[in-house]
Order: structure tokens, then C-alpha cells, then sequence
């Protein structure tokens, strides 16, 4: 973050971009709601969020900057860095919710017992039954159920994020962080199936 | 106004080039007014072959040249070192059983290739027709060239980008960036069509296949997802032809000739013949003498397809993981972009379009769309063309080793890049002062399954006890896709020190070296230029002092003058066969200090004859 001075022409920075006295690239925020200016949101406009991306990579990008002092290059190198893993996180639905919670000090998604719904232990020993025999039928079913269910979760989770948006109270996001608890264990299933079901 | 001169002292607009240093040709082209050129060598053709050779005199030729010497002296020729750039030996065992050249002691981490009773690295044999094309671009743009973009395939991990650098350094050419095949192949059929939409980039050349997917919007060219198989192209389809014909001809002669160089180049050259033909015709014959013996079989092109199916096979399956990744169904390729000389194989053209449901696009020569690219590119980085963006992305994923031998994956493949990511390590036991980190490339969930790509230490930590360190490690993927690692000692809030030993590939000692070297090669050029410059002055003083010799004028001079240019002229002979162009130098200047006398005197006689003549006119 630009503190104090542009490292260029030492006149105040303002934590912007570009120097406003010098137009120089400054050391970049880390920030990936700051970086992109936009509001610290649950739900994003993915069109919006594109249209600052393309126009943040044709100013920052290190294509630009190949004839410039070595400061601006590295800054440049680490702007686009921090553009691209930003749209990495914010462009997704879950690693966006999960960004924010890390921001909240919440931990990282794990696959915790007490988040599996109880009804979803026999699901589960069946499911590995199905696996054993790679009952391919059977196993099918199984992955239509849990993209069911996978659907469900999502409904929900617009739901909160939306009312994390008007309310940003911790409450609501530990809700968050326990439906993407159960949300990733799902994913987990679901992707042990995909493996199957392709071999 | 001074830092203002040393800050932008640079910025002269020295024209960068686009290479594209292929595994069977190279190219170079620059951006001329608003379309990209590809430079002919002196020879007219802008086609380099990506072959070295080492002539019988001791010279080391690239390109043309010596694509003859592969038959004539296959010993002492390399070709296809593309294949080899940034491996080990274990990487490539089977097909070097296929080259004809040979490979040092020692080449675990460096392939060390032996030409004549030197030895070369790939990186240094790459600088070899790096320098032709150089100098090629000198010739046609009559100016320095010293900056250049140069193309690799996309799916060419650490080891090999580096390796390229590297190539470019000791050829003496700054690499400014590294972009990929398909991607700069987009960008050269980009440039006239300023089209939106999903393309899909198929890039079959001589030993590499890549397939690319971008969305075109406002100028962004955004690649979406890449794969492809840095060991797969023609020569595969060569070899395939290659291994057929022997088998044959063993069979007929029932003599195999597999254990002859020049004989299976020759084959090669033959079996690449039919191949080509069989480009545009339904049947030809694969002609091949050896030893008095004549072979001759008839290749339809039904039974061509046949053979290399399963080759197209594997390349249609990394298209559909390609898609897959990328989000997208067939249906959603707005376009198709054939690259690389395999693509003129008819059965590649149906099989892609019946894959992608898409007529694909050949405007542009496959051998030449690379390098175009690659000229774009560079006029992008010099800012000459402003409304156009590359954004690529990284091939392979890159993780780090865990417990178990796991790999726990930092940067996905198909990320953008730059890309970064941040990991906190500490310290395993009491007093511990430094920490090893091993990263890796590669899709597969154990280490040894992966590509090692190097072995960080971090030293100099401060001792605690164990688990109190904390060391913030950066993992930076630039815009080559080359990584960059740097650590941060948070509890001291110090920059860490960073050891770094590369799985493969040279350390930047190693290359600094090679630079060196090539500096003093280029010396031993210059001395060899200086020596027969010396020859030819040598040439022209004997050759007029012998006349001089039969004019009335030099037996006019005294006898010990006319002994003094004998002795001179002798001493000029003996030194002329030699090496030193200084000793030449010093014995013309002796034999022009005594023949001084007798030029004045010649000079004398014909003056005064045509005084004489002006007095009777």
C-alpha cells in the first residue's frame, strides 16, 4: 500500500493507483474489493466485475510497461498479480464467500463432522457401497441426489448472501461458513463419482 | 531532467523482434508499418532450419546449411534440440534412441550434447540459430538488434521457458517476453479481423502439439484454457513412417540398416517427402538407394491415415480436456485456427472440424503465423500497438511438497498470469534456522508423479522454538510463466535469504558462463574476419611488387635495395599461411617501407614519359 509519498515524485499519495501529481504506478493495494473498487458485497455483477478487470489489465498489465523504470515494471508485475488472483477469488461464487470470511477470521472450509447432516451419514455408507461394486447405475442416481442437493444449497446461499449484503453481521456469515461446509463436502462426493464414473 | 535521462535513456525506439524458434524451423519477423514481416535469410528463404552442424573445418553453421550437413555428416549434426530444452536424460531416453548424435557424461540435470570433441548444452545449441536469425534481422533492418519476443508451446513447463531465456541470453538478445504458440498465433489472425467471439487454436508443429482456447473482447485476447503434450508432433509421425520403412526394408534385404546413421537419414529425408506429398496427392512412393540396393513402396494415403491415427487421437483428446476446463462445448467455438506444418495433413483438417464443428482457418501460412504473432507482441511491448492486450495463462499447476510426499497445490493451471500466491511456513523442531521447500509443477496428487522444478532453502532464520517461525513465502508466476520466489521473515519482519537449486536447467552461473564463451567465440570470429583481410592486403603487395619486379625502374635500384624486397616479399610468404594477422600486418608494412624507393621511382619514369608525351603533343 502507497504510505505516506509517491515513491516517484515524494509528493503525498492517496492510496490511489496512480500518483495523481506524477501519474507513476504505486505500489498496489491488497486488497481485492479496494483493488477493484467496489463495495465489500456478497453478490457481485459478473458483467461489472468483467468490464473493470479488462480495463484494470489494459492500465496495469506488464505488457505496458516494458519501456518504463524498473520501480513502475515491478509494481506493474505485482498489480496484475494481485488483478488476476482477485478475479480468480471474486468472479467465483464460493472462493468469493470464503475470501470474505477469511477477511472475518473465520477458518478455512474443512471437512468437519458436526457440519454433515445426520441424514446424510446412511447416504454416505450406501454411497460407498455403490463405490466398492462401481455400480455405475447406482452411481448415477447418487450423482443426480447430490447435484440436487448441491442446487439446494446454492438457493440457500444467495439467500444469505444477500442478507449478509444489508446486514454484514457475524451471524449471518458463520450461516455461510456451515452451508459451505456442507456444500464442499458435497462437491467432495461428488467429485470421488465423477472419478468413477470416468474410469 | 538527469534522472529524467537515465529513467527513460532506454526507451529509444529500438525495434524488438518476433522469433519463433521452432522445433524443425525458426523464424524472426518485425512489425512493418501495421502488418508483421517475416525476414528471408541471405539464401531468401525465411524458413531457418532448426538444425546445428559442426563442418570438417571446425565452424559451426546453423539453418540451411546445415540441414545438408544432417546427410552428408550426421555425426556432428543436431536437429529437433527443441525437444530437449530444460529435461533431463531420464525425460528423454526413449527418442534419443532415434538421434543420431550423441550425448555427454553428466547429463542428468543438463542434457549435454558432444559435437566434435566439444560439448554444448540445448540452450546453447538453441543460441546457435538464435544468431542466425539475428543476424538475419540485422541484415534487413540494417540496425542492432538486441530485444526480442520469442514463442514457445504452451505447455512448456519452468524448466523449458527458462531454458528459452536462457537460449536468447547467450545468443545476446534480451528476452523481453516469452508468449505462447497459439496465443501469438491469435493475436497475428486477430489483427486484421477484430473479431469478438471464442476461438479455438489447434497447434500441431514438429514436436510439439498445443491447443489453446481465448475469448476475443475489446481487444483482450484472454485465453480461457490450454493444454496440449510438449512430446507430440510431427517428427512423432516421422518416426512412425521411419520405423515402418526399416522393418520393410529389413525384411526385403534382410539386412538392417537401423544401426546406420547416414542410412536412416537419408530414410528420414525420403519417409518426410512422402509425407509432404501425401499432403495434396492420394499415393506416392517412398524412394530409398543405399549401398547399390534400391527401395521402392507405394504409401496411399489410406494407409497414411491409418498409421497416424493414433498420433491425431491424442491430440483430439487434450482438445476435449481443453474444452472441458475452459467451461465450453463445441458448439461455442466460434472459430478454429489451424498452426504449425502438421496441420497440412489432410486427415488433421476433417478431424478438427469434425471436432469442433468448425471450418477452420488457413489464411495465414501455419509455418509463418507464429512468428507474425510473435512481431505483434513485440510491437505491443514497444507500445506501437496500443489496443490489443494479451492475457495468458499458466499450463501446469504449481504446488509445493507436503507431508507424505503430497502435493498441496498453490496455483491452479489455466490461472491468468501473473498469478501469485502466499504461503506461511515454520519451523519443525527447536533452533531450527532454515526451512526446505520443494516445488513442483504438474496436475498429479504425489510429488514423485510430478515435475521437480526446484529446491528453495530458506536460511537464516532466527532460532526459537520449534512452530514459532513464521516465513511468508511468495510464489510469483510471471507474464513468461516463469516462477519467482521470494520470503519474508514476519516475526523479524525481514526479507529472507533464498537458495535456490533448479531441478533442471542451468543455474544463472552456468549461463553467464556460456555468455562468455559466446563472446569469445564471436572474438575468435572477428580474429578469423581480421586474418583474411590480412591475406587479401597481402594478395594485392605481392602481386603488384612482382610486376614492380619486371619494370625498368627495379633494376635501376642498388643491389642490396632489390635484396631487401626479395627478403621482404619471402618473409610475407611464410607469415601469410599463418594464423596471426598482426605478423601479416607488421610484414606488408615492412615490405611497403622497402619497396617505398621503387614505387617513387616508377612514379618518376611515368610522370616524366607523359611530360615528355605533352611536349611533342
Amino acid at each position: 500500500m502507497s504510505t505516506g509519498h509517491c515513491w516517484s515524485c515524494e509528493k503525498p499519495a492517496e492510496h490511489n493507483l496512480f500518483c495523481k501529481f506524477c501519474d507513476t504506478l504505486q505500489r498496489p493495494a491488497t486488497d481485492y474489493y479496494r483493488f477493484f473498487d467496489l463495495p465489500k458485497k456478497l453478490v457481485i455483477d459478473a458483467a461489472e466485475l468483467q468490464k473493470r478487470f479488462y480495463s484494470l489489465s489494459k492500465l496495469l498489465h506488464p505488457d505496458r510497461y516494458t519501456r518504463r523504470p524498473q520501480t513502475e515494471r515491478d509494481y506493474s508485475l505485482e498489480a496484475t498479480a494481485i488483478l488476476n488472483d482477485g478475479y480468480r477469488v471474486l468472479r467465483d461464487p464460493i472462493k468469493r464467500a470464503e475470501y470474505i470470511l477469511s477477511e472475518a477470521g473465520f477458518e478455512n472450509a474443512e471437512q468437519r463432522t458436526k457440519d454433515i447432516p445426520p441424514e446424510m451419514l446412511e447416504e454416505v455408507f450406501e454411497l460407498n457401497m455403490a463405490l466398492e461394486e462401481s455400480d455405475k447405475s447406482q452411481l448415477g442416481e447418487f450423482e443426480r441426489r447430490f447435484e440436487a442437493m448441491q442446487g439446494e444449497l446454492d438457493v440457500e446461499l444467495t439467500a444469505l448472501y444477500q442478507k449478509w449484503d444489508k446486514v454484514q453481521d457475524k451471524q449471518t456469515l458463520a450461516e455461510v461458513r456451515g452451508v459451505l461446509n456442507k456444500r464442499k463436502y458435497i462437491s467432495n462426493l461428488l467429485n470421488t463419482i465423477h472419478g468413477n464414473l470416468s474410469d | 531532467m538527469g534522472t529524467f535521462q537515465i529513467d527513460f535513456g532506454n526507451s529509444k525506439s529500438q525495434r524488438i523482434v518476433g522469433i519463433d524458434l521452432g522445433t524443425t524451423n525458426s523464424l524472426v519477423a518485425y512489425m512493418d508499418a501495421a502488418a508483421p514481416k517475416v525476414i528471408p535469410g541471405a539464401d531468401g528463404d525465411p524458413l531457418v532450419p532448426s538444425v546445428v552442424s559442426l563442418t570438417p573445418e571446425g565452424e559451426i553453421i546453423a539453418g540451411n546449411e546445415a540441414l545438408k550437413a544432417l546427410i552428408t555428416n550426421p555425426e556432428s549434426t543436431i536437429y529437433s534440440v527443441k525437444r530437449l530444452m530444460g529435461r533431463g536424460i531420464a525425460d528423454v531416453s526413449d527418442e534419443l534412441k532415434l538421434f543420431p548424435f550423441r550425448i555427454a557424461e553428466g547429463s542428468e540435470s543438463v542434457i549435454k550434447l558432444k559435437l566434435g570433441d566439444k560439448t554444448y548444452t540445448p540452450p546453447e545449441i538453441s543460441a546457435f540459430i538464435l544468431k542466425q536469425l539475428k543476424e538475419n534481422a540485422e541484415t534487413e533492418l540494417n540496425e542492432d538488434v538486441t530485444q526480442a519476443v520469442i514463442t514457445v508451446p504452451a505447455y512448456f513447463n519452468d524448466a523449458q521457458r527458462q531454458a528459452t531465456k536462457d537460449a536468447g541470453r547467450i545468443a545476446g538478445l534480451e528476452v523481453l517476453r516469452l508468449v505462447n504458440e497459439p496465443t501469438a498465433a491469435a493475436l497475428a489472425y486477430g489483427l486484421d479481423k477484430r473479431k469478438e467471439g471464442i476461438v479455438a487454436v489447434y497447434d500441431f508443429g514438429g514436436g510439439t502439439f498445443d491447443i489453446s482456447i481465448l475469448k476475443l473482447q475489446e481487444g483482450i485476447f484472454e485465453v480461457l484454457a490450454t493444454g496440449g503434450d510438449t512430446h507430440l508432433g510431427g517428427d512423432d509421425i516421422d518416426n512412425i513412417l521411419l520405423r515402418v520403412a526399416l522393418e520393410d526394408i529389413a525384411s526385403e534385404w534382410g539386412a538392417d540398416i537401423s544401426a546406420n546413421p547416414e542410412a536412416v537419414q537419408t530414410l528420414r529425408r525420403a519417409v518426410i517427402n512422402a509425407k509432404h506429398q501425401l499432403s495434396t496427392l492420394p499415393a506416392v512412393n517412398i524412394e530409398f538407394s543405399f549401398q547399390g540396393r534400391h527401395y521402392k513402396r507405394e504409401l496411399t494415403r489410406e494407409v497414411f491415415d491409418k498409421l497416424i491415427t493414433p498420433v491425431i487421437d491424442r491430440t483430439l483428446s487434450a482438445c476435449r480436456r481443453c474444452m472441458s476446463d475452459a467451461g465450453l462445448k463445441p458448439e461455442q467455438i466460434d472459430e478454429v485456427v489451424l498452426v504449425g506444418g502438421s496441420t497440412r495433413t489432410p486427415l488433421v483438417r476433417s478431424a478438427v472440424e469434425v471436432l469442433f464443428k468448425a471450418r477452420p482457418h488457413t489464411e495465414l501460412d501455419p509455418d509463418k503465423v507464429v512468428a507474425m504473432g510473435a512481431a505483434v507482441q513485440a510491437a505491443i511491448l514497444s507500445g506501437d500497438v496500443k489496443d490489443q492486450l494479451l492475457l495468458d495463462v499458466t499450463p501446469l499447476s504449481l504446488g509445493i511438497e507436503t507431508m507424505g510426499g503430497l502435493v498441496s497445490k498453490l496455483i491452479h493451471r489455466n490461472s491468468t498470469i501473473p498469478a501469485s500466491a502466499t504461503e506461511s511456513f515454520t519451523t519443525g523442531v527447536d533452533n531450527q534456522t532454515n526451512v526446505l521447500i520443494h516445488v513442483v509443477q504438474g496436475e498429479r496428487e504425489m510429488v514423485r508423479d510430478c515435475r521437480s522444478l526446484a529446491r528453495f532453502d530458506l536460511k537464516g532464520i532466527d532460532p526459537m522454538p520449534a512452530g514459532f517461525a513464521r516465513i511468508e513465502v511468495r510464489f510469483l508466476i510471471d507474464a513468461n510463466g516463469i516462477l519467482n520466489v521470494t520470503a519474508r521473515d514476519v516475526r523479524a519482519g525481514k526479507e529472507q535469504t533464498i537458495e535456490v537449486k533448479p531441478s533442471y536447467g542451468l543455474t544463472d552461473e552456468q549461463v553467464e558462463g556460456m555468455i562468455l564463451e559466446s563472446i569469445e567465440m564471436a572474438q575468435d570470429d572477428i580474429q578469423e574476419r581480421q586474418v583474411r583481410e590480412a591475406r587479401v592486403e597481402a594478395d594485392n603487395i605481392l602481386a603488384a611488387t612482382e610486376k614492380a619486379q619486371q619494370n625498368n625502374a627495379f633494376f635501376e635500384l642498388e643491389e642490396t635495395e632489390q635484396q631487401q624486397i626479395t627478403k621482404a616479399t619471402n618473409e610475407l610468404r611464410v607469415v601469410y599461411h599463418g594464423d596471426d594477422y598482426h605478423l601479416i600486418r607488421n610484414k606488408i608494412e615492412q615490405l611497403n617501407e622497402v619497396t617505398m624507393k621503387l614505387a617513387e621511382n616508377m612514379m618518376n619514369t611515368a610522370v616524366s614519359k607523359a611530360l615528355k608525351g605533352t611536349k611533342i603533343e
